[in-house]
């Protein structure tokens, strides 16, 4: 069923590098970015994209498109950012990705699984592109709204509930983060997920510990969630979000319940001179042209 | 004469109407039986989503189902689908302009529920929420036909749902017509405009002040947005002595708001009276106590037309409570104005 199941570690190694090395290197050069959530997420992302989703083929690498109107304007002007993902169908499998500010981590993914264009970086949060710092639904790999959190985890609930009642086997997968557990609609999702009986609804959440306000822990305390989650009436799966076989694995399970993957994860991994920043990791603006050319350093150590 | 009195007219008329149309769902926050779809629920169990009390969840479920090709009818009271979930509303629904429908009962000051369950500023909200469609039901007639006009919209709509015994006061070979007013009397010394309820309200003091010789352009309207009816303009042109608005509703943002900005666009300089709630919130009451204390009712309507004449009509509160119903003219025999 899952067709990249078995495909080789290697290649989902090779996207997860690649998305921190992207990721990494347009902070440099926009002196500012999202780095601590390509980090955190480079293994979980790369596993969905190259190993876990069974997404329809774009063929060639797609130009990130203008931006041409919000979706009201109608279908001859608007599309979603799905078109990243191919062409929809009953076997296939959908992602929602609920954290709209890890917009430069998908991309970077995006790339790497060759179907957005290797320039689209070029027109990140460029005024008219639809490659925004925050994903709108025109953004690639994006189809929906989410910049508002927690509100995927109920969408992606309506789409499953949709994709069921008409017995389509593909499933919906929503991509989380961990501070969207503050949000109390990510409860009335998880208990309406699971007295709708969604098996078709799968969510992978990044569990890194940190919000824009410095570490969970000090901020709102939203453990323990693998007993929350599991208290809801969903099956729940723990893992070391860096250790991609353990992902895979879990992303195999078949369970009758909702089921949703907690993947533990290190806001700085691969670039530990970040943990200077340590509480406040949400985003990196560099201080100084001294910080930058340290950061210049870590990133001539990550391309060797 | 008294009107037709139909009780619960959502309810069987809403199972006949879904019959031949299997991409309606409803979806409900635990007041089916009060929103009367207890018997839809019966009748297509496969296509009936009971949420619970978790409206955000509820919304936004419903532009996931939108997105699939689904239509959600989703039912509830009117203060549950905006106030709570406004971000859902907007965010999931709104902006992606899904074809999702929120029909909400118990409009304004009709529920004795108190400020917790009377949507006073709804209009006033939904009206500035891009992509939304609103419609107001004034009769058992538009309860009925509103459903056809509903389903035809490509983008998100809010109803405003009359339930339990509702007057039957528009004939029913005249439906709900799509932002067209229903021109209800012609007159050329005051144009009273107003919507859902109190239209029924207004309909009591109005042969009363025809018979003082007080000379009225009544329309009552069903499409609060889009609001672009040619005929309300013509309507407030001829209006000599003031424009009175009447809804069930704040006085901000709602009906009276609507047509003070048609009234500018358009240069028309008459005075505007608007009835409504004056910027306060209510309390639970009957609908009857808090039309009266709120300054909402027939009564209200009379002192509002000898404002704007300049002088007393003499009318008894005794003759406005004879006054239940009346005959009202049909909007097909005034296609002129």
């Amino acid at each position: 069923m899952i067709e990249n199941a078995s495909g080789p570690i290697d290649e989902i190694e090779r996207v997860a590098s690649g998305i921190r090395r992207r990721v990494l290197a347009h902070t440099l050069s926009n002196n500012g970015g999202y780095l601590s959530q390509a980090c955190s997420a480079a293994e979980l992302l790369a596993s969905l994209y190259a190993g876990i989703l069974k997404l329809s083929p774009v063929g060639q690498p797609i130009d990130a498109p203008l931006f041409l109107g919000v979706p009201s304007v109608g279908p001859d002007l608007y599309q979603t950012g799905a078109k990243f993902h191919g062409e929809k169908g009953p076997d296939y499998d959908r992602l929602i990705s609920s954290p709209a500010h890890y917009a430069l981590v998908i991309y970077a993914a995006l790339i790497e699984i060759g179907r957005l264009r290797e320039d689209g970086l070029d027109h990140f949060n460029k005024d008219g592109s639809t490659v925004e710092m925050i994903g709108g639904e025109h953004s690639p790999g994006f189809e929906t709204t989410t910049g508002s959190l927690a509100q995927a985890l109920s969408q992606g609930g309506g789409i499953a509930l949709a994709r069921k009642i008409r017995k389509e086997n593909g499933r919906t997968w929503v991509f989380m983060s961990d501070g969207e557990f503050q949000e109390g609609q990510t409860y009335e999702a998880l208990q309406a997920a699971a007295f709708h009986q969604l098996s078709n609804l799968k969510a992978i959440v990044d569990v890194n510990g940190s919000q824009s306000d410095g570490l969970m822990t000090s901020i709102m305390n939203i453990e323990p969630l693998p007993a929350r989650v599991e208290a809801f009436g969903w099956e729940v799966s723990v893992v070391d979000g860096h250790d991609i076989q353990a992902i895979l694995n879990a992303a195999a399970r078949t369970t009758t319940k909702p089921h949703m993957i907690l993947c533990y994860t290190d806001p700085v991994r691969g670039l530990p001179i970040l943990a200077e920043r340590a509480p406040l990791l949400h985003y990196v603006r560099f201080k100084s042209k001294e910080e930058h050319a340290r950061y210049e350093i870590a990133y001539q150590e990550m391309v060797k | 004469m008294s009107y037709e009195i139909v009780t619960r007219p959502h309810e069987q008329n809403f199972v006949d109407w879904s019959k031949d149309k299997p991409e309606v769902l409803v979806l409900t926050g635990d007041l089916t039986n009060s929103c009367e779809v207890g018997k839809w629920r019966d009748t297509y169990p496969d296509r009936y989503f009971s949420m619970g009390m978790a409206e955000q969840n509820m919304i936004s479920m419903a532009a996931g189902l939108a997105r699939e090709g689904f239509e959600p009818w989703l039912h509830t009271f009117s203060v549950f689908l905006y106030r709570r979930p406004l971000d859902q509303l907007q965010m999931s629904v709104a902006y992606p302009a899904l074809k999702v429908r929120l029909v909400g009962f118990l409009p304004g000051i009709m529920t004795p529920g108190g400020v917790t369950h009377q949507s006073i500023e709804d209009i006033a909200i939904f009206r500035a929420i891009p992509n939304m469609t609103i419609f107001e039901t004034g009769d058992a007639t538009e309860v009925e036909s509103v459903l056809d006009v509903v389903h035809a919209v490509e983008g998100p709509v809010y109803i405003r749902m009359l339930r339990g015994e509702v007057s039957r006061i528009f004939p029913t070979d005249e439906p709900f017509v799509f932002n067209q007013a229903r021109v209800l009397s012609l007159g050329s010394d005051i144009t009273l405009i107003t919507c859902g309820v109190s239209t029924e309200e207004a309909l009591r003091a109005i042969p009363l002040l025809q018979e003082r010789g007080v000379s009225i352009t009544h329309l009552h309207i069903s499409t609060l947005k889009p609001f672009t009816d040619p005929q309300v303009v013509t309507a407030l042109k001829s209006a000599k002595y003031g424009v009175i608005t009447m809804e069930n509703h704040s006085i901000i943002g709602g009906l009276g708001s609507a047509v003070a900005e048609v009234m500018a666009e358009n240069g028309v300089s008459a005075p505007l009276q608007r009835i409504g709630l004056k910027d306060t919130y209510a309390h639970g009451a009957s609908q009857k106590y808090l039309m009266a204390e709120y300054e909402l009712d027939a009564g209200a309507l009379v002192k509002r037309v000898e404002k704007a004449l300049g002088r007393s009509l003499n009318i008894a509160e005794s003759e406005l409570q004879e006054q239940r119903s009346v005959s009202v003219h049909s909007s097909a025999k005034v296609e002129g104005l």
